[in-house]
């Protein structure tokens, strides 16, 4: 079902949302830092940036979460598991990358045998909305990933912005329960045939040159390849690759205490960090950034599709964008494809 | 204080919920298990190890956790964090559980501090265990070295059981520490001494006055004692230099690697594949392991 949102009825729009669910949405908490963010006032929300810094598995894995809480009485304890969820969610203005890169993650906290509740339960309690990437950025690679500005993978609804309004597609059966909200309108012949040009704009803009096909078998010949060394010589190991990356999914879990009382909390962690896999007894099975750069790149081109067919890349470019010393996955990917060693 | 099933143990784990329509009915991986020290005593001459006898506090949680040998659990200490330990106990063993605490960080260090009659958490059974199956109507060759020995006593004791006995041929058990002072389970390992069922030999890395067994290294006692790898299965744990001159041993002795069987341990935090920090390759220690074949290892990046 194809509907419309004018853009003066956004915030009444959000608010209509905003009664019945926890609205996240893109926020811009500084010039040009942009979150998405659980929202106290429809005007908080900015689509007007370029992908968010911090991407949307945020809002089901956020970057530091109370797993329980526990009180001690004597020698006996109380826990209290924060696991609920309190309202339905919306999640809205999420890019089809991070959508793309949240049904990757899915795989690792589901499972046949230990499903991770935090995640799940905000998972399931949320309703998607995507959307469309008219102005991929330089550093955007998701139509070599599997994706595409347009995709609608994973999006329950999904917007275009065609200029003066919204196009808002209903996919799933979450989306159409927006279908009698008041300021969607029907979409006119000439809405559709703008939204289409501006998808085929964008998809011009993608580079489509980044050549994953087969990378798996080939990483499997370079586990001991000299490549790493090479690979580890530009990275500071400054894990902002990682904290930014929609796929990646490492957490620590440490313990919070004030006396008898306390809480347990996940955090995001990076396997580029030293102390990951320090063990207590000093020893470091990756004690060199070689072991490190090599397992992040492994990771999602080689250890990922092995347990789930799937490359743990989308292409969002985040990595490139961000890293203080210019490391480019797509030119690594690029090297191992020629074999590494060249 | 609190005893095992003394009243005070209904449900104390509470869970917050609000929305539940979307709440997935399943049980949360995370949450400990509340358990009870039972008993505590120091193994070990240096004051290092540390051997807990672990309650069930709930009737349920007791009936529920089944476990094979090899597998290993979290142990929590609220206010100081997680850590993952073997189960040295056998599931023969009804109604408690044991574990061996090497003194090494924060939570080992509360482990060794704690009061019998405190509460602690467990999350577990975990990891695959040892592949017990496989080892039936076959000899089992185990070799052990120091702290190491936790899950290989599991192992024994579960198949001296006399429910399980039969299940195997011949048991032959190496394990060496250091010192006389450093062996773990002294008074078992007496016991299993004067059973006709196991051949047990016990060695020192260097004796003292009153040590009258065997003073040598692993791998040359493993040598010397040559068991046969026909038909034969081998386990084996301990430090890595051990291991390291262990294996060529095994080598010529001419067991295959699909027959020599590990048990690994790394750095984790979730205990359940989800935290990422275990790995080695695409295989997690967590939840693939921690016991693995040599053959397994042999196709993995050397990162452990």
């Amino acid at each position: 079902m194809k509907l419309k949102l004018d853009k003066k009825d956004f915030n009444p729009f959000l608010q209509s949302l905003m009664d019945e669910y926890d609205l996240f949405a893109p926020v811009q908490l500084a010039e040009g830092v942009s979150v998405y963010k659980k929202i106290d006032r429809p005007d908080e929300v900015d689509l007007s940036t370029s992908n968010p810094q911090k991407p949307a598995k945020e809002v089901f894995f956020p970057q530091s979460e109370i797993m329980f809480r526990y009180e001690k009485t004597g020698k006996q304890h109380q826990v209290t598991s924060t696991e609920g969820v309190e309202r339905k969610r919306v999640i809205l203005g999420a890019r089809p990358c991070d959508i793309h890169a949240v049904s990757l993650i899915d795989h690792v906290f589901s499972g046949k045998e230990y499903t991770d509740v935090y995640y799940a339960n905000k998972r399931n309690a949320t309703t998607i909305i995507g959307i469309a990437c008219d102005h991929p950025l330089s550093t955007c690679f998701c139509t070599s990933m599997n994706g595409g500005p347009f995709s609608r993978e994973g999006s329950d609804l999904f917007l275009v912005d065609l200029g003066e309004a919204y196009l808002v597609e209903l996919l799933t059966e979450k989306g159409m329960a927006f279908s009698q909200n008041k300021f969607l309108k029907k979409a006119e012949s000439n809405d559709l045939n703008l939204g289409r040009e501006i998808e085929e704009k964008a998809s011009k803009k993608m580079d489509a040159s980044v050549p994953v096909e087969g990378i798996e078998k080939r990483l499997d010949q370079m586990v001991e390849s000299p490549f790493w060394e090479k690979v580890q010589e530009k990275c500071i190991g400054c894990r902002v690759c990682t904290y930014l990356c929609p796929t990646c999914h490492c957490f620590d879990i440490v313990d919070e205490a004030l006396t008898n009382k306390g809480q347990r909390v996940r955090n995001w962690d990076s396997c580029l960090s030293s102390l990951y896999s320090l063990e207590t007894s000093g020893h470091n099975p990756r004690s060199t950034n070689r072991e490190r750069t090599r397992q992040r790149i492994m990771h999602k081109f080689n250890y990922f599709p092995k347990n789930f067919d799937r490359i743990a890349c989308v292409g969002c470019g985040r990595c490139i964008l961000y890293c203080p010393a210019n490391f480019d996955i797509r030119q690594t990917i690029k090297e191992i494809q020629k074999g590494g060693d060249k | 204080m609190i005893g095992v099933g003394d009243g005070e143990t209904a449900t104390r784990i509470t869970i917050m919920s609000h929305y539940h329509e979307f709440m997935l009915n399943m049980k949360n991986p995370y949450l400990p298990i509340p358990m009870v020290v039972k008993k505590a005593h120091v193994e070990t001459a240096d004051r290092m190890l540390r051997t807990l006898e672990l309650g069930f506090l709930n009737e349920e949680d007791s009936k529920a956790f089944q476990f094979i040998p090899g597998q290993f659990c979290e142990l929590s200490i609220l206010g100081k964090g997680e850590a993952p330990f073997g189960i040295a106990s056998s599931p023969t063993e009804n109604g408690s559980l044991k574990f061996t605490i090497n003194k090494a960080g924060t939570v080992t260090t509360a482990l060794h501090h704690i009061e019998e009659g405190t509460e602690v958490g467990i999350r577990g059974p975990l990891g695959n265990g040892y592949p017990i199956d496989l080892f039936q109507g076959k000899n089992v060759l185990v070799i052990g070295g120091g702290f190491a020995f936790t899950t290989l006593r599991s192992l024994i004791a579960f198949f001296l059981h006399p429910e399980n006995r039969n299940k195997v041929k011949d048991i032959t058990v190496i394990y060496g520490a250091r010192m006389p002072g450093l062996l773990l389970y002294k008074e078992e390992l007496a016991e299993w001494e004067k059973r006709s069922d196991i051949k047990l030999v016990v060695t020192v890395d260097q004796g003292d006055k009153d040590w009258k067994g065997k003073v040598g290294l692993v791998p040359n006692v493993l040598e010397e004692v040559a068991p046969s790898s026909e038909n034969t299965y081998a386990v084996i744990c301990g430090p890595p230099i051990m291991i390291k001159f262990t294996f060529p041993k095994l080598m010529t002795l001419r067991f295959p690697n699909e027959r020599i069987y590990t048990s690994l341990e790394k750095r984790m935090k979730c205990g359940i594949g989800k935290c990422g920090r275990c790995n080695i390759g695409h295989l997690y220690v967590c939840k693939d392991g921690p016991v693995f074949s040599y053959a397994q290892l042999e196709k993995l990046p050397k990162d452990y």
